[in-house]
């Protein structure tokens, strides 16, 4: 079993994750990180890779589990195609090139959760290699991020440490992952920034659920990602020793682990030490990275050609027909957006970032043609009250049709701004129609002319000292009555003619 | 015999069942004899065959048939140990495809039989249930690792027997008790339920008396099988329809490089007689070079151990079989267990195996194996342009002692000089009786063909059988029978 150490490095200083950020600026300027990504997305195909077993997330556990799957004596696996079209879309999403013939190898150790003792992947010679990944760095120039290799392999099971049963000394093992279906994606050391790094996952994780192929949750771990990261002086061509970094499974973990490693090893190397080759894992809790096993610790994995299963042959011809079957991805979105729509790329970005969004986005600017004024409310309010339940856009309970009637009340002024705001969050809460709200609580703007003037003569009246400041050239106090006329009609007169009736008046 | 009633299926199984009680204390062919279902299975298969019962599930050329599984195939409900204590207590949940394809033809299984632990082995003494004595002389081995399988047709504990063969382990016992027995080529039986030892070696095949036998096993246990991917889809032959008397134009090739130093005077006289009687039946003989034969043992020992020690890796006493009961921590659990489950000769193959594949050693060991391999599978392919068939000792000499071999195990490897190309290449070869030694021991001569070429196989091995009486000689275990 892996021994976790823990020690703090220069001068044994307890290491926090604030720990490093004494480190001046004019310092941290003088490195450059070096960091590349090795990415774990699990393939969403029914059955797992080289058995019928269900992949489905949750079941008690080990209840998808069969001899297969548990390395029983005398078994043998069999590889699912449909995980190797899934692959083939991957790759050719990332613009990898597609081995003619790959080979599955297996990987030796041991561990509970891994029952034959070896894991089924590939290492010699891999489904898909030399692909790239374009990505807007932080100056906003787009950056094209190198794939090593794209290749397949099964996963473990998961050792199960309750409470209850670490304290009986015992540890359970749960085999219902052993053998789901996963692709490996390796980029090439070509990000140079934790942002960096988190601008690839995201464009990858966005590829993948784009293509059907992984749902990209991070938090079930169906997407999982470890990091290799080094330091050089600036303009130095040299790569420096890496560190390789463990758990990084959200966006948040990711760019926080790797801005610590980075300060890490700058501090390391200040200090007149040299940073060692390593597996650190990022420690959620403390917020810092921690020694897993060194160089001279790591497995020797013996890696050899797998022979239960025949070295996989892929036709060119199904190669084309997959190529063929690929959905328009984000980057082409982004394009078609920001020239049909007229939108800025920013806006056109984020709403490409999901399928969803996008389909969202586009059947409400299909009602209501207004691409900015649905971009605004989409990226705003509607992302906003989202996010804040932690709901998907395709289950939004304000469907686009809904949503497109509400942009259409402001534009026709039946409503205005302010009071579309505080509907949109009960439409939410409701799910009902804008109109039918609008109508329950009569909401409806008071755009009569005739009527606002009444208003506004009795506000007016009622505040002479607010006019003669107006009239002595204090323009800013016709924002008061405004205000006031807003207030006696509870937010629903029309601002635009309330503002022309008192600009009128005052004269 | 069975379909005219001669006899019924209750009888025989019965006689086979006395035979075992009788004579199996001496040889110890099995590990598992599981009478009472066989019995059971033998009534069922009586009533079919006298069409009491119209139950079709029970019907096929082997009906009524008691046959002898290799305790390295997995059956259904039936304790499959491998000759091992670590498997000791295992009951698989589920069957190896030749197991239920036998089945399927009526088959009755009488039970399974000894082997060297994991099937590594060439005596059949590496088992964890001790060894089987050859029935010809019972202070000699049955040679393996299908010792059991072996002994148990030839002493008629039953009719036939499923072996496994890895680097000889059907042929050699086969040999060293005087009865046929096949390796097809690699890909023609499905390996599902065949505990793996060395994966890309590892081939299933029949043990019978004769090769008729033979054929016909081997066309009920052959073809693809969804549940092994290296399985090769094409067509089965009647392998029935080989069985001809007629060896005319067969070009018969006899690679010199076999016949070197080491080989048993007696066994060469056998194999140089039994050329002789190929080619006055009309067979053309002639000499051939296999140059890489020489590498032969040093490359299947790097090859088979490296995959051994990845394949037995499961057993590290964490799902099922044997866990040693005293430890404190993981490591510790994983280290007694296989310490205790696993005997000497398994423990030297997975270190041989281990260190074949690490790191800085992979190179120099299984790569260059993997290219010698493919050497070797040249040296053939350039021979089988010529020949249609290639003749050569099975074994270098008749059974050897028991106990004589296990502290040296670079002689007992030796055993399979022979045999071990075969698998290297993934041809088929089969082994049958060609002669006795002056002790009374029998020799095998062994018949090697192209890939799929089993046909060549048996029309050739039984024409020789037709002309001789080898195979229809018993063995008188402790003077009874």
């Amino acid at each position: 079993m892996a021994k976790i150490k823990d020690e703090g490095f220069v001068n044994s200083q307890p290491a926090t994750h604030n720990s490093y950020s004494h480190l001046q600026t004019e310092k941290l300027m003088k490195y450059e990180a070096v960091i590349g990504l090795e990415v774990h997305a699990q393939v969403l195909t029914k059955s797992k890779i080289f058995c019928g077993c269900s992949t489905e997330f949750g079941g008690s556990p080990n209840s998808h589990v069969c001899p297969v799957c548990l390395g029983y004596p005398g078994v043998l696996p069999v590889l699912n195609s449909t995980v190797v079209e899934y692959a083939v879309k991957a790759a050719l999403a990332m613009n990898c090139r597609i081995n003619e013939w790959c080979r599955f190898d297996r990987k030796n150790y041991f561990y509970p959760d891994l029952p034959k003792a070896y894991q089924i992947s590939q290492f010699a010679a891999p489904l898909a290699e030399h692909g790239f990944i374009d990505i807007t760095d932080e100056n906003d120039q787009v950056k094209r991020i190198g794939l090593t290799r794209l290749h397949m392999e099964e996963d473990a099971g998961k050792l199960v440490h309750a409470e209850g049963y670490v304290a009986a000394n015992k540890s359970y093992v749960d085999f219902n992952r052993t053998g789901v279906p996963l692709i490996e994606i390796v980029s090439e050391p070509d990000l140079r920034s934790p942002k960096d790094a988190r601008e690839y996952l995201q464009k990858l994780r966005s590829i993948l659920q784009y293509l059907g192929v992984c749902d990209g949750n991070m938090e079930e771990g169906s997407l999982r990602c470890d990091g290799n990261v080094s330091i050089r002086p600036v303009g130095s061509e040299k790569l420096g020793t890496k560190a390789e970094i463990k758990n990084l499974n959200s966006f948040r973990f990711l760019q926080k682990a790797l801005e610590y490693e980075i300060q890490r090893q700058i501090c390391v190397v200040e200090a007149g030490e040299r940073v060692i080759q390593e597996t650190r894992l990022w420690d959620t809790e403390q917020n810092r990275t921690i020694s897993m096993r060194s160089k001279e610790e790591a497995h020797d994995y013996r890696y050899f050609p797998e022979p239960d299963l025949v070295p996989l042959h892929i036709d060119q011809a199904w190669i084309e027909e997959i190529r063929s079957s690929l959905p328009e991805l984000p980057e082409a979105k982004v394009e078609r957006f920001v020239r049909d729509y007229q939108i800025p790329r920013y806006d056109a970005e984020v709403l490409s970032t999901t399928q969803s969004l996008a389909v969202y986005y586009e059947e409400c600017v299909a009602l209501f043609p207004h691409p900015k004024v649905v971009s605004n409310w989409l990226m705003g309010d509607v992302m906003r009250e989202l996010n804040s339940r932690n709901i998907d856009i395709s289950k939004s309970p304000v469907s686009p049709t809904s949503l497109s009637d509400l942009l259409k009340m402001i534009d026709q002024g039946i409503i205005n701004n302010k009071i579309a705001k505080s509907l949109f969050e009960e439409m939410f809460d409701t799910g009902k129609p804008a109109g039918e709200i609008v109508r329950g609580k009569g909401l409806i703007q008071i755009s009569d002319e005739a009527e606002l003037e009444k208003i506004v003569d009795r506000v007016m009246t009622e505040n002479p000292s607010v006019v003669e400041d107006w009239k002595k050239g204090k323009r800013q106090a016709i924002g008061f009555l405004v205000g006031q006329v807003m207030k006696a009609t509870s937010g629903k007169a029309n601002p635009a003619i309330v503002n022309e009736i008192l600009q009128r008046k005052l004269l | 015999m069975l379909r005219e009633r001669e006899i019924s299926s209750v009888e025989l199984v019965g006689s086979v069942l006395d035979r075992i009680g009788e004579i199996d204390p001496l040889i110890h062919a099995y590990i598992t004899v599981d009478a009472q279902e066989a019995l059971n299975q033998a009534r069922k298969a009586d009533r079919m065959l006298s069409g009491q019962d119209a139950d079709s599930s029970l019907s096929g050329t082997l009906l009524g048939i008691p046959v002898s599984i290799k305790d390295n195939m997995c059956t259904r409900g039936l304790r499959t140990t491998c000759g091992s204590k670590i498997l000791g207590n295992f009951v698989p949940p589920y069957e190896a495809t030749v197991v239920r394809k036998i089945l399927d033809q009526g088959a009755i299984i009488i039970g399974k039989t000894n082997l060297d632990e994991f099937a590594m082995g060439s005596s059949t003494e590496n088992s964890h249930f001790g060894p089987t004595r050859n029935p010809w002389d019972v202070n000699r081995v049955a040679g393996g690792s299908s010792g059991g399988s072996a002994a148990s047709v030839a002493v008629d504990e039953a009719i036939c027997a499923l072996g496994s063969d890895t680097g000889g382990s059907i042929r050699q016992p086969a040999g060293l008790c005087g009865v046929a027995g096949l390796k097809p080529t690699y890909g023609r039986v499905s390996r599902f339920g065949l505990v793996a030892y060395a994966s890309s070696l590892d081939q299933i095949g029949p043990i019978t008396k004769d090769v008729a036998d033979c054929a016909l096993m081997l066309k009920i246990i052959s073809g693809y099988d969804p549940l092994d991917s290296t399985s090769v889809d094409s067509l089965v032959p009647d392998y029935e329809k080989s069985l001809v008397n007629d060896v005319r134009g067969m070009k018969i090739g006899l690679p010199v490089d076999y016949f070197q130093e080491g080989l048993d005077k007696e066994v060469e006289e056998s194999v140089r007689q039994a050329l002789s009687v190929l080619q006055n039946l009309g067979a053309e003989v002639s000499e051939v070079r296999l140059p890489h034969t020489e590498y032969a043992i040093a490359t299947y020992y790097i090859l088979a151990t490296a995959e051994a020690s990845s394949n037995l890796a499961r057993y590290d006493g964490v799902k099922y079989g044997f866990r040693e009961k005293n430890f404190s921590h993981l490591i510790e659990m994983y280290e007694n267990t296989r310490k205790e489950g696993f005997g000497a000769e398994v423990k030297r193959r997975i270190m041989l195996g281990t260190y074949a594949l690490s790191s800085g050693y992979y190179d120099a060991y299984y790569l260059k194996a993997q290219k010698v391999r493919t050497l070797i599978k040249q040296d053939f392919d350039e021979a089988f342009k010529k020949f249609d068939l290639l003749v050569t000792p099975t074994a270098p000499a008749p059974a050897f002692g028991i106990g004589e071999k296990v502290d040296d195990p670079l002689q007992m490897y030796l055993s399979d000089i022979y045999t071990i190309s075969a698998n290297l290449a993934g041809i088929p070869a089969l082994s049958l009786p060609c002669g006795f030694s002056r002790e009374g021991l029998p020799i095998g001569l062994q018949l090697l063909a192209g890939l799929f070429q089993e046909e060549k196989i048996f029309q050739v091995a039984y024409a020789f059988e037709q002309n001789t009486d080898y195979h229809k000689r018993h063995p008188n275990p402790g003077g009874k029978g």
